[in-house]
């Protein structure tokens, strides 16, 4: 069988592009822009969504025949919070600096409607193995749009990429300026619409 | 005087500056969601100043009482911190009071109760709900603070999305290019938005 005809494959493209989380499906966006301002936190921020995805759909597939119906969103929630906050106390284990700049954005991934969204879409009629694989895909499609708009706004807004300085300084000599708007909040908004706007017109075929 | 001076500052910030959606891009996925329809939009941004009025102050009390380092000092156990059961007591605060408010709200005032109905379950999910409790946790609020904050924030909230609502009528008769419909420029539009609402960061009291 060839690998792009497999089911693994087909699952994964199609969260990285076709439907998207956040450029199609318009899910998790709440998370999404706040971190953004430095390429590093949008990995971490990236990474963390993943594994919570990726293990919050594993286990729930796991149990989905455990599950009554009636209270499975109590169930679906307690699952996720207690993975959330498993991802937030390794980040402040072993990442503190990262995860004091993230603050409150970890704690959030609870209320993100990729997580529930896929759980409660895919985990619960699928089985484990490809739920687990649905939420790698679905984490990393997060995840290249977060640092997609990450690139553009710290390259645009302090000339550094991932804490290195890449603008050369004979550019800032010549009178070139670092992009202030980019840096305060209304920049996310503007970067990710037009982030939006290429994909669209690049996969439109 | 100087107390009553730090709260209007509080409430101002927490409106205009620091707009939980605009700057903190809490509360997205609804936002998207529902700004269509100007009466919607606004029932919904009502349904969301009451329940951040009622659950903020709740967590406070929830935190102080049982949650922070030492605060089971009145229960004789002044050593244990369960300051990692935030996330998920929160939450758990949060879905009880939208439930309680429900059925309140149904027994006593039925008008309000067929306008706010529909959107109230949305709320337990909104991320601006969970978002200003932990906020409300890491600056440090008092009680009266986090009255005032949460209730500001439920303001300035419901004024991004009825002024949101208006803007996407006009729109409706704009010619935008292609790639850029639906998604795209509603965040571009936001992001304009944004930046209006960052004028009134010059002002101090």
């Amino acid at each position: 069988m060839k690998l792009s005809r497999s089911k693994t494959y087909k699952a994964i493209s199609a969260a990285l592009w076709q439907s998207n989380p956040i450029s199609k499906q318009i899910l998790g966006i709440c998370s999404a822009l706040a971190v953004t301002v430095q390429l590093q936190t949008a990995i971490v921020m990236g990474l963390a969504l993943t594994l919570v995805v990726a293990f919050s759909n594993l286990i729930i597939a796991l149990l989905r025949d455990l599950i009554p119906r009636n209270i499975r969103i109590i169930a679906e929630v307690a699952i996720i919070a207690t993975l959330v906050i498993l991802a937030d106390e390794l980040l402040k284990a072993f990442l503190f600096d990262i995860s004091k700049q993230l603050s409150v954005f970890v704690g959030l991934i609870i209320t993100n409607c990729i997580v529930m969204g896929r759980a409660e879409t895919y985990a619960m009629s699928h089985g484990p193995y490809d739920s687990f694989v649905d939420g790698i895909a679905n984490g990393v499609g997060y995840s290249s749009i977060l640092i997609g708009v990450a690139f553009v706004r710290e390259l645009l807004g302090s000339g550094k990429l991932l804490g290195f300085q890449v603008v050369p300084d004979v550019f800032y000599s010549a009178g070139y300026e670092n992009m202030g708007l980019m840096v305060l909040a209304p920049g996310a908004f503007i970067a990710i619409g037009l982030f939006v706007w290429l994909e669209h017109t690049l996969l439109k075929d | 005087m100087e107390h009553v001076e730090n709260l209007i500052s509080i409430l101002l910030n927490s409106v205009f500056v620091g707009n939980i959606l605009l700057a903190y891009f809490l509360g997205m996925c609804s936002f998207l969601a529902v700004s269509k329809n100007l009466r919607t939009a606004t029932g919904l941004g009502l349904a969301v100043t009451f329940v951040l009025t009622i659950t903020a102050p709740a967590n406070w009390l929830v935190y102080h009482l049982l949650l922070a380092p030492g605060a089971l000092a009145w229960a004789g156990l002044p050593e244990v911190n369960l300051n990692f059961l935030r996330l998920v007591l929160f939450i758990a605060v949060i879905a009880g009071m939208v439930q309680v408010v429900e059925l309140v709200i149904d027994r006593f005032s039925p008008a309000l109760y067929n306008n706010l109905g529909v959107f109230l379950p949305l709320i337990t999910v909104n991320c601006a709900i969970l978002g200003a409790s932990l906020f409300m946790v890491e600056r440090e609020y008092t009680f009266t603070e986090t009255v005032v904050y949460g209730f500001g924030s439920g303001v300035g909230w419901m004024l991004a999305i009825v002024a949101m609502a208006t803007v996407l009528q006009k729109l409706r008769y704009a010619d935008v290019p292609e790639g850029l419909q639906g998604f795209g420029i509603n965040m571009i539009v936001t992001g304009l938005m944004a930046m209006a609402f960052m004028i009134f960061s010059g002002i101090v009291l």
